[in-house]
């Protein structure tokens, strides 16, 4: 049966980002872009959130935070990376406090690449996050049938 | 380098005479620059002069282990600079207040703009 | 006796999105001291001088910060210009000038809108960020990129602004100047908005010159130093007076700012009038040999941009003092005997650019 997509709840991290895709990310709400008319709003509560928006490449002190907001967030969550430097690590790859990008540390659904992503982009990538949560529920709901049935 | 921005290269001994002669003479702390050379370290301290727009640089040079004072108790703002240079560079700068002792920027690496042999 | 506490501040915090730290040493509810601590977004950018060479360097200087770009990419080429003696055509500083005052109404604009948002006054807040998309299209047309610009160059800048462009700057820029009104009206004179704002955060000039603020915060309380009068690019052809005030208080910092877009529309149109035609960029040979600190102003203040070169094609040292990191005393120091209820507010007075701080 089609159902409708919920709408999800953000939460934005900066990893280590340059501040270009935090403002990207802050523009999405604002007038021209508007993600709250899809009823997106942006929590600053990783219980309440369904996807985790991360900018920036992970360093040494924001890897366990990032770890810590994921696992803080309820099941079924999606992983987003915006911009370039969180989806591989981008110019600041070869520095020295940079790991690289948000997946060395945990799994990332969507990559959004761009320098600064732009929002239209965003918008994109979090539309898509909502595909991957919908997959994810109905997994999640499968199994959960399965186990009441067996 | 031309008249409104010069520097001037200064010994330790007459270091802090001048510093708080900048700072008698109302002169803003603008930056604190180090720098890895060959044989230690080039400490740069800026100084502008707000109404006629100069800028003075003393430039300190010292061997790598040598022991610089903070100029802290002079110019307190001078604490988040100072301690950058210390956990960056390796600096060894005395009595810094407050002193974070290499833990400003929590870093890994141990100075990773030191020199390398 | 009142009892002492102490209140950690941030990393994490809804009115910043960047992580800065503080730890608030609290008398009830008055704040007797405060310790900040950064290094979240420390990624050791100036190290980078060492693999990528002098040339290729201007797009890592330019992405220490997304809101800064365009002054970190002037700044960085700049004073390598100085180091190699290099002088670019006069079409190249006008157009440096135009976009560098584009982008400082696009951060003061985002500015106004943070700070109506730390007040809880969203619809000032969705306003100002409807008229800063208006400046970014405006980027968008002229360089390509939104945040990020990449059009400054060693030698001058990678492309030219046709004429229709250059209308449609001054298009805007006459909109907006009728559209800002309300909301500078409202800044100025709303009773929520003064009783947030008035007497909240003094500092004084003596202060702000030994604590070593800049920019805004400098003027605001009343010291007349602008970087801009040092005359680099075309500001030297321009006429302008530094914007001062001497509330000293958070009210005079968001005064200071507004004043400073109408100078900026000025600016712009004055140099829109005065661009000279012919070349935008001079070929580069040779590598940078010697030494330079250079002073810029950008949106938040005064930036230094210290470059050394050997004589290679890779740079000896590349430092940069941004207006943060010389902010970030005098805040600690205002903070001093404020209300908790006021911390953030306090702190996004300074305009804290934390990317840029840290590097």
């Amino acid at each position: 049966m089609k159902k409708v997509s919920k709408s999800p709840w953000l939460l934005h991290y900066d990893a280590s980002s340059c501040n270009g895709c935090d403002i990207e990310v802050l523009d999405c709400l604002t007038p021209r872009y508007d993600i709250e008319r899809f009823g997106i709003i942006n929590t600053g509560d990783p219980f309440q959130a369904d996807i985790l928006l991360i900018t920036g490449g992970v360093n040494s002190q924001t890897e366990s935070v990032v770890q810590q907001l994921y696992s803080q967030m309820p099941d079924p969550k999606v992983v987003i990376a915006v911009g370039i430097c969180a989806c591989t690590g981008g110019v600041f790859k070869e520095c020295y406090n940079i790991k690289g990008g948000i997946d060395t540390v945990i799994p990332v659904d969507v990559y959004v690449p761009g320098c600064a992503a732009r929002p239209e982009a965003i918008i994109d990538g979090v539309l898509e996050g909502l595909k991957v949560l919908d997959e994810k529920q109905a997994e999640m709901e499968k199994q959960k049938g399965g186990k009441r049935n067996g | 380098m031309d008249e409104k921005n010069e520097i001037k290269i200064i010994s330790l001994a007459d270091f802090f005479p001048a510093v708080l002669a900048m700072k008698d003479k109302g002169w803003r702390l603008a930056q604190i620059c180090a720098v890895s050379v060959e044989q230690g370290y080039e400490l740069s301290y800026s100084f502008c002069e707000d109404s006629s727009y100069r800028m003075v640089t003393l430039r300190l040079e010292i061997d790598e282990n040598q022991e610089v004072a903070s100029i802290t108790h002079i110019y307190p703002c001078a604490f988040i600079q100072e301690n950058e240079a210390a956990e960056l560079f390796g600096v060894n700068i005395s009595h810094i207040k407050p002193d974070y002792h290499g833990t400003l920027y929590r870093i890994d690496k141990s100075a990773p703009f030191k020199k390398k042999e | 006796m009142a009892k002492r506490s102490i209140i950690p501040f941030g990393p994490q915090h809804p009115v910043l999105p960047e992580p800065v730290h503080l730890d608030l040493i609290l008398e009830d509810e008055t704040v007797v001291e405060a310790v900040p601590s950064i290094g979240f977004v420390h990624r050791g950018l100036e190290t980078l001088v060492k693999k990528r060479d002098y040339k290729q360097y201007v797009y890592i200087a330019e992405r220490v910060c997304g809101i800064c770009s365009c002054g970190h990419g002037l700044g960085y080429c700049q004073a390598v210009e100085e180091v190699m003696g290099i002088e670019i055509p006069d079409r190249a500083k006008y157009l440096r000038t135009i976009w560098m005052e584009m982008s400082r109404i696009h951060s003061h604009l985002l500015w106004l809108g943070l700070l109506a948002d730390a007040m809880g006054f969203e619809s000032l807040f969705m306003e100002s960020w409807r008229m800063r998309e208006k400046i970014l299209d405006l980027f968008d047309k002229t360089t390509g990129g939104r945040i990020i610009h990449s059009i400054n160059q060693i030698g001058g800048v990678q492309k030219d602004m046709t004429t229709p462009m250059l209308l449609d700057i001054l298009h805007v820029i006459e909109d907006l100047t009728a559209e800002l009104k309300p909301i500078v009206e409202t800044f100025l004179h709303d009773y929520t908005v003064q009783s947030r704002l008035k007497d909240v955060g003094i500092l004084s000039r003596e202060d702000a010159v030994t604590m070593g603020a800049v920019g805004p915060m400098l003027r605001a309380s009343g010291e007349p130093y602008d970087a801009r009068l040092l005359g680099y690019a075309a500001y030297k052809d321009l006429s302008m007076e530094p914007i001062i005030s001497t509330g000293c208080d958070s009210y005079a910092r968001c005064e200071v700012r507004l004043k400073e877009l109408f100078q900026s529309f000025e600016l712009i149109r004055e140099a829109i009038g005065k661009i000279p035609n012919g070349p935008v960029n001079v070929p580069v040979k040779g590598n940078p040999s010697g030494e330079y600190f250079l002073r810029i102003e950008q949106p938040r203040g005064e930036a230094i941009y210290y470059v050394k070169g050997n004589g290679t094609k890779f740079l000896d040292r590349f430092r940069l003092r941004t207006p943060t990191t010389s902010n970030i005393p005098p805040m600690a120091e205002m903070l001093k005997g404020c209300q908790l209820a006021d911390v953030p507010l306090l702190i996004l007075t300074i305009d804290p650019c934390i990317s840029c701080t840290e590097r």
